[in-house]
């Protein structure tokens, strides 16, 4: 009896939240003509306005999305694959359901093992269009559908202990045929995919946690059915298809630090100024749509742009050395 | 006319994997970033090239099939038209166009300063690559052709250098260009 009804709750934000991506259009040219034509009547007022269509927030933006074929089929996601585009078709069969389960342990009040049901019955579903920066030098403008951590942080009654909070990726050669070893042997990564967030950082209302994309149910590629988006860091942190969340109290390691810790930092905060040992984080190549003229070069923002909402939480370290 | 023949069927064979990449880009069939995945695909065509073209002289040796020689000045021009079409796209749309860009890279990234280099040795390679020059050049031709080797060497750590972590299908090249050196050094080693 419960069940259903949360079932119907589940369908019905889906249903009511659907967008499609010409709505999405609809309304993002709306926002367009309301700036231009208050350009037209004062250069001052126009700028306030757009800035003001920018959102204190950062919770929006007015930059122009990425096509929905883009975000759902550029994913690293290399449980499936390291090329980019073979995790659309190898993620077809993995549709997680509301059973999917999550551990939820550590420094908190009420430990356990709770289903995706638990989880969207504490939280409110809405939308948020942010960028994604990935750690290789490209971005995407994406409209998400999911929940603001901080509201399921605060569900879960932590303790003072918790300082950091741990999140791991599904650990299953059945689903996830990447973390079987390579031809030569070789794992592409150690398993289970591992990210790590500190508190304030996780409790920012920007963090959040995407159910959906373009209104959609998140597809697999993408991190079905809860996937973490951190917009002011590189990608990476984006842990995908969560089982595990857990509340330390010591800074936990993350996946990628473990694999290259010269290369990857735990904070992993987009700076223009810290280039990869690699390649240049200066700039950026901004993925619009699948057309061999559909990426831009453009330079890239501290904090991806998001330096109003979080410059405070790194205040006083050296962004050299905690990269 | 036989060996035209064959020769015009490699020819065209040489032109496939482009013809194909300009067919996929049109038909976006390179996923959702052409750009790099149309580079990278030139950039593993030139190492298979220069691979290919290394491998017949081993080829030859332990299959007796001395047929195959006449296609290595071809298979090794190739290389360096898939090279410089590989570099073209990498500055064009990864560089916009900016040779200061283009400068910066090459000093500060190791995995493009190696790629620079290999691609700056075969020039001079492909520059003698004409019957003419070989004749006028006489033994220097075949010293200054043994630039080939690091080339290739260069070619494939630039490769391994900028995967990010899975290293499965790098090493497979890497044994490729083991075994073509390997053979030639027990070669001169043992069976002269």
């Amino acid at each position: 009896m419960k069940n259903r009804k949360l079932r119907s709750a589940y369908s019905a934000i889906k249903d009511s939240q659907v967008t499609s991506e010409s709505l999405f259009w609809k309304r993002r040219e709306f926002i367009k003509n309301l700036s231009l034509s208050a350009m037209g009547a004062s250069q001052i007022a126009g700028t306030l306005l757009q800035a003001a269509a920018q959102d204190a927030t950062g919770f929006t933006t007015a930059e122009p999305l990425s096509s929905e074929y883009v975000v759902t089929h550029h994913n690293n996601f290399y449980e499936f694959s390291t090329s980019k585009s073979k995790p659309a078709e190898m993620a077809k069969n993995f549709k997680p359901d509301l059973d999917w389960k999550v551990s939820i342990t550590g420094e908190i009040e009420k430990p356990g093992n709770y289903s995706l049901e638990d989880i969207l019955r504490w939280t409110n579903i809405e939308e948020r269009i942010y960028r994604l920066r990935c750690v290789e030098a490209w971005s995407m403008v994406i409209p998400w559908k999911g929940f603001q951590l901080s509201h399921l942080i605060n569900q879960l009654k932590p303790n003072s202990n918790a300082k950091f909070i741990e999140f791991e990726t599904l650990e299953s050669r059945s689903v996830f045929p990447g973390q079987k070893r390579g031809t030569l042997g070789f794992h592409v990564l150690p398993w289970p995919y591992k990210e790590g967030l500190r508190m304030d950082e996780a409790m920012n209302p920007l963090t959040f946690i995407a159910t959906g994309v373009y209104g959609k149910d998140l597809p697999g590629q993408n991190g079905a059915p809860l996937r973490l988006i951190v917009p002011w860091k590189y990608g990476f942190k984006s842990i995908k298809s969560i089982v595990s969340i857990r509340f330390l109290d010591k800074q936990p390691s993350n996946t990628w630090h473990k694999n290259g810790p010269r290369e990857y930092g735990f904070y992993a905060n987009v700076n223009p100024n810290v280039d990869h040992p690699r390649w240049s984080q200066a700039r950026e190549r901004r993925i619009t749509d699948e057309s061999f003229f559909g990426v831009k070069k453009i330079p890239t923002q501290m904090f991806n742009g998001y330096a109003d909402q979080v410059a405070h939480l790194y205040k006083g370290m050296d962004l050299d050395k905690n990269f | 006319m036989h060996y035209k023949l064959s020769k015009i069927a490699a020819h065209l064979a040489c032109w496939i994997p482009l013809i194909y990449l300009i067919y996929a880009v049109n038909n976006r069939m390179l996923g959702a970033d052409p750009q790099e995945e149309m580079m990278n695909q030139l950039g593993l065509w030139t190492l298979r090239f220069l691979l290919i073209g290394l491998s017949i002289t081993p080829l030859n040796r332990i299959f007796k099939f001395p047929g195959l020689v006449k296609y290595r000045r071809m298979l090794g021009l190739y290389a360096f038209m898939y090279l410089i079409l590989h570099i073209s796209i990498f500055f064009v749309f990864f560089l916009e166009t900016n040779i200061g860009y283009l400068w910066d890279e090459t000093i500060e990234r190791p995995y493009i300063t190696v790629g620079m280099l290999a691609a700056l040795m075969l020039l001079p390679l492909v520059i003698t690559s004409t019957r003419k020059m070989q004749r006028r050049m006489g033994r220097h031709w075949k010293k200054l052709h043994k630039l080939v080797y690091p080339i290739a060497i260069l070619g494939i750590t630039h490769f391994i250098w900028q995967s990010k972590s899975d290293l499965n299908e790098p090493l497979i090249y890497l044994i490729w260009l083991t075994f073509i050196l390997g053979y030639r050094v027990y070669y001169s080693k043992f069976k002269t």
